[in-house]
């Protein structure tokens, strides 16, 4: 029986973390970095959670994490407007395709 | 420790904060009842907006008043901590909130008549301005992570909309996408950096993590030490995004030229103030003992200022290199904004009361200057459509004193005297220069040198508004809002290049943070 303990959530945090962030890099699908950012952000979620769970301070952690949730979820939505509308004029989401900005 | 105020009790000294929530509110349900645009909405909506933003800056400036005569902050003075310990109410806050609602007053000044936005869902616009508002008064006073985090991310979701407000224009919603994009990544890298600071020291309080730092066993093992670099460099990077600091400055030159130019306005100067002050308090309030006084805590291991010191020479640098190949003004005025940021980071580098006063006083300086050159490329924007520099082709014979005001501006900017600019940077130096080491000397070299790097590009708009001949022979009406706010910024520019001693005064007052 393994003992789950604090080192066991930093990990798979960690891991998430690094997974949001190349996806971030890699990608050039806009909506494929959205789901990067996600990553990013239930990785510092899990982090919080842990260290409220097994540090000592239990209340700051988790409220923290519930305000987390709702503004995560208030980006995405901001996130996939400003997709849709970039849709509805280019029918592609690439990021390489709307370039009309540079320099 | 200071003993927090309850909410009930903190509500007296949020009043700002309630003002602009409520216009919001109520503009939002004015939106839902007026769904058809009518030509009364031009001026109503705005009326409301800007209503709300200068009852909450009568209320600053009666606070700030009556602090001096007596000690409404506390018995010392220094501050109080309100809404249990979640905000900090001290002149910094006061005078940063300040700084904040006059750039968003001019961007509400700015959109009236303003072609650039849509005539549809006016009242959205400015109550999503007034929620901005809310947003970057609460940064400015923000001494808890989970505040800080709130507060960055209200700030951030408005700007996103507001950058990408004109869907007929692809520009606006491609700069709007771009900067949601690295916003969001911003904000979740500062996030999971905020997460190992708490987990490291048990503390999401300013006051409580300042505390526990310096009594902290965590910095005593190798990995506790790492975790804690990459805790405070992924905050550091979340600021630095805010304020626009190389390198996470990519975002700006887009969102700066997509978004709608009234809007450009307030964006370049409004949140750039708010990052700015919980910087310093993010950053001085942890790890000195008192502003100017003690030495870092944390200082051995990892050395803030000279990092912060290196981002400052690197932001000003590209800011100002990338600037002198732009043709479009707004793009120009863009990167010439990231080698502001540069120039005021060198303030917080510096530290301490005089560092802060610096970055009070520049800040001031920069809103005047910054919004003034705004308003008139809104100006030429309104009869021309259009920011590329050939519309500035003799100007100064079509209209000679819009090109006057923004000859005005673009010498303050580059800190020539008899202008604000030049006390602004006077300050700047003269703060870092007194710290005296070998680096913090050659910083402000490295300053010094791209002053007049930076005095090639904005020469070269003077050049086509004076030498060159006219493309267009029409005049460029100055006689809307556009031309009377570059009026309004040009008195302040130019009285405070010759009289800055009340300036330095205010500057020296809000300079004070709570510790």
């Amino acid at each position: 029986m393994i003992h789950v303990g604090l080192q066991h959530f930093l990990v798979v945090a960690a891991l998430l973390f690094c997974l949001g962030l190349t996806c971030v890099l890699v990608r050039r699908n806009a909506v494929a970095i959205l789901i990067g950012i996600e990553l990013i952000l239930n990785a510092a979620g899990l982090n919080l959670i842990a260290f409220a769970r097994f540090g000592g301070d239990l209340l700051s952690g988790t409220v923290f994490v519930v305000f987390l949730i709702v503004l995560a979820a208030a980006e995405a939505v901001v996130g996939l407007a400003l997709i849709i509308a970039v849709h509805r004029r280019l029918r592609d989401i690439d990021l390489e395709r709307s370039d009309e900005l540079r320099g | 420790m200071r003993v927090p105020l309850s909410s009930i009790d903190s509500l007296a000294y949020a009043v700002p904060e309630l003002v602009v929530c409520g216009g919001a509110i109520g503009l939002f349900l004015l939106a839902a009842a007026a769904r058809r645009p009518r030509s009364w909405h031009g001026w109503l909506f705005p009326l409301v907006s800007g209503g709300a933003i200068l009852a909450s800056l009568g209320w600053l400036v009666w606070f700030g008043l009556e602090s001096a005569s007596r000690p409404l902050f506390s018995a010392d003075g220094q501050g109080l901590v309100i809404f249990s310990g979640l905000v900090a109410c001290d002149p910094l806050a006061v005078a940063f909130r300040a700084l904040c609602l006059l750039a968003a007053g001019a961007g509400v000044l700015l959109s009236v008549g303003s072609p650039s936005l849509p005539k549809t869902q006016r009242a959205e616009y400015h109550g999503l301005l007034l929620v901005l508002c809310a947003g970057m008064c609460l940064l400015a006073s923000a001494s808890h992570l989970l505040m800080i985090y709130v507060a960055l991310e209200t700030v951030s979701l408005c700007s996103y909309l507001l950058v990408g407000w004109d869907r007929s224009r692809s520009r606006s919603t491609e700069a709007g996408l771009k900067y949601v994009l690295y916003g969001g990544v911003a904000s979740g890298v500062m996030l999971f950096g905020m997460s190992l600071i708490y987990g490291l020291f048990g503390s999401l309080d300013l006051q409580g993590l300042h505390q526990a730092i310096a009594g902290s066993d965590a910095l005593a093992t190798a990995p506790g030490r790492w975790a804690a670099l990459l805790g405070f460099a992924f905050v550091l990077a979340g600021l630095g995004y805010k304020v626009a600091a190389v390198p996470f400055h990519m975002w700006c030159p887009d969102a700066y030229e997509g978004a709608p130019t009234p809007f450009t306005a307030l964006l370049s100067v409004g949140p750039k103030a708010a990052g700015f002050a919980v910087l310093m308090r993010f950053f001085w309030g942890i790890f000195l003992d008192g502003p100017g006084v003690g030495a870092a805590t944390l200082d051995a291991d990892i050395p803030w200022p000279l990092l912060l010191g290196v981002i400052s020479a690197l932001t000003m640098t590209l800011g100002n290199l990338v600037a002198i190949v732009q043709d479009n003004l707004k793009r120009l005025l863009a990167y010439s904004s990231i080698a502001h940021a540069g120039y005021v980071l060198m303030g917080v580098v510096a530290g301490g009361q005089d560092g802060f006063e610096s970055v009070a006083l520049y800040m001031t300086v920069y809103l005047f200057m910054n919004i003034g050159a705004f308003a008139v490329v809104s100006a030429v924007d309104r009869s021309a459509g259009s920011e590329d520099i050939r519309q500035y082709s003799g100007l100064g014979s079509r209209s000679p004193w819009l090109a006057l005001l923004l000859a005005i501006f673009l010498f303050s900017l580059t800190g020539l005297p008899p202008t604000a600019g030049f006390i602004g940077k006077l300050y700047l130096f003269a703060a870092l220069i007194a710290r005296g080491g070998t680096w913090y000397l050659v910083l402000a070299l490295v300053g010094i040198v791209n002053s007049v790097i930076s005095l090639f590009y904005y020469a070269r708009v003077l050049k086509a508004m004076y030498l060159e001949q006219p493309a267009l022979t029409e005049p460029v009406k100055a006689a809307n809002a556009a031309g009377v706010l570059a009026f309004l910024m040009a008195v302040p520019t130019l009285v405070f290049g010759l009289f800055w001693q009340p300036l330095g005064v205010l500057a020296s007052w809000s300079s004070r943070l709570l510790h």
